[in-house]
């Protein structure tokens, strides 16, 4: 059993992407959390929840837990990291492919990793707005 | 085709390779109709099932030696003597058993038999079909006399030496090599269910091949934990839908009845030869760490 890796993660990931996956960013809870969304499912095999914390109308604090591959859990790490600090409206422009192209691209069957971690983000500012709209 | 004439139905498993699956769905739009038997929790063929899917038409059944998923042992044997019995033609796809458990044609009733070199340490590229004296099978190619015009073409001499030398290897270490393996295989299967929380083993605990290790971790894909594992030098494979490149989870564990959360969480490790008592030691050193840091950052982990 040869002790070496194989380069860039099992030859089909980058190495930002690879370090995602193995040091992932804004990984955990917010217990007070403004909202929490969850997509994907356990059929298909990827689950993501993001925890969003926002003041003044910005993201103050992001967090995620992702049930997936490695561009799964890569994809919420970065895309967590791009809309932190951010408006509530620039985190919404922020599409699948800019996560993608962060990574240094997506082999084309993980695609739909970066549109979870888009769809998340979405879903959690959506789900926050109306919340504060009720209020 | 004419066999055709004799009958139109063929009898396999739902947990065959695909290079049985694919060809009976090839031979599904010839006209011909296939019954992919179910298969028992720990992956296994009934033999009652076999005889309830005979019919008055049945020609032919191909069933596996030893699954390549997971490993467990069919009862081919059993099968065999109840084709013959009936005279229906019975293949065996001996690729994972050959050389790790004793094969033979007579025993298990079969006129066709399928091996493949590469998986006893043979070279690439070469296999061969043993085909009982007086079966009838067309010419997979035409144009040439070699192989018995079955197959005609220049043959591959350095690739059927070679395999030739890797069988006679084979059997020659197979009851050496396989009581080392099965220890091997045990201690890690063993090592990983005390060590791990909602752990499960795919496949049957004791009919199954020696090299096989195939377990499901609760709350962790497989992907990253091949990916995390790879990292470490351990070389595995999953049945997760994220593995694949079609994006769909191992058909063997589906037909296991294996819940999803456990199938996108599956590994399989593969023990060979070379393995030693430290390489499983250093697996069970790293493989907990691993599984728990993945299931800190799962959602379905609490």
């Amino acid at each position: 059993m040869g002790k070496e890796k194989t380069k860039g993660g099992l030859n089909m990931y980058s190495e930002i992407l690879m370090d995602h996956f193995t040091n992932p960013r804004n990984v955990g809870e917010i217990k007070d959390a403004d909202a929490v969304a969850n997509v994907g499912n356990v059929v298909c095999g990827d689950t993501m929840r993001i925890y969003i914390k926002v003041k003044d109308d910005i993201i103050e604090d992001i967090k995620f837990k992702t049930f997936g591959c490695g561009a799964a859990i890569a994809s919420s790490s970065i895309a967590t990291e791009m809309v932190k600090g951010k408006t509530l409206d620039e985190a919404l422009k922020i599409t699948n492919k800019e996560i993608a192209d962060a990574l240094g691209g997506l082999p084309p069957a993980k695609v739909h990793c970066s549109v979870m971690a888009a769809d998340a983000i979405k879903k959690a500012i959506e789900q926050y707005r109306e919340k504060t709209k009720e209020n | 085709m004419q066999i055709k004439k004799k009958g139109k139905h063929i009898i396999t498993s739902s947990i065959e390779h695909h290079a049985v699956l694919d060809a009976c769905k090839f031979l599904e739009k010839q006209g011909f109709e296939v019954t992919y038997l179910p298969v028992t929790p720990e992956g296994i063929v009934r033999v009652e099932d076999f005889k309830e899917a005979l019919r008055e038409d049945t020609i032919l059944a191909t069933v596996m030696h030893v699954n390549n998923e997971v490993g467990t042992i069919q009862p081919v044997e059993e099968i065999g003597n109840i084709c013959r019995e009936k005279g229906i033609l019975f293949h065996v796809d001996a690729v994972q058993s050959f050389g790790k458990i004793p094969v033979n044609v007579d025993d298990l009733n079969a006129d066709l038999l399928s091996v493949s070199a590469h998986k006893i340490y043979g070279p690439k590229g070469v296999g061969c079909l043993y085909i009982r004296r007086g079966t009838k099978i067309q010419n997979l190619l035409h144009g040439g006399g070699q192989e018995r015009k079955k197959r005609p073409g220049t043959e591959n001499v350095a690739g059927i030496v070679g395999f030739g030398v890797a069988a006679e290897l084979a059997i020659k270490e197979m009851k050496e090599d396989s009581d080392k393996l099965t220890k091997l295989r045990d201690k890690l299967i063993n090592g990983l269910m005390e060590r791990i929380s909602d752990v499960k083993l795919n496949g049957h605990p004791t009919k199954r091949i020696c090299n096989n290790v195939n377990v499901s971790f609760k709350y962790v894909e497989g992907e990253s934990l091949l990916l995390s594992l790879d990292m470490k030098g351990i070389e595995a494979s999953s049945g997760s839908a994220c593995t694949s490149g079609s994006l769909e989870p191992s058909h063997v564990l589906q037909a296991m009845g294996v819940p999803y959360e456990f199938i996108h969480g599956s590994v399989r490790m593969t023990l060979g030869r070379d393995n030693t008592e430290e390489d499983i030691n250093y697996v069970l050193e790293v493989f907990p760490e691993i599984v728990e840091r993945l299931r800190e950052m799962s959602p379905l982990y609490q």
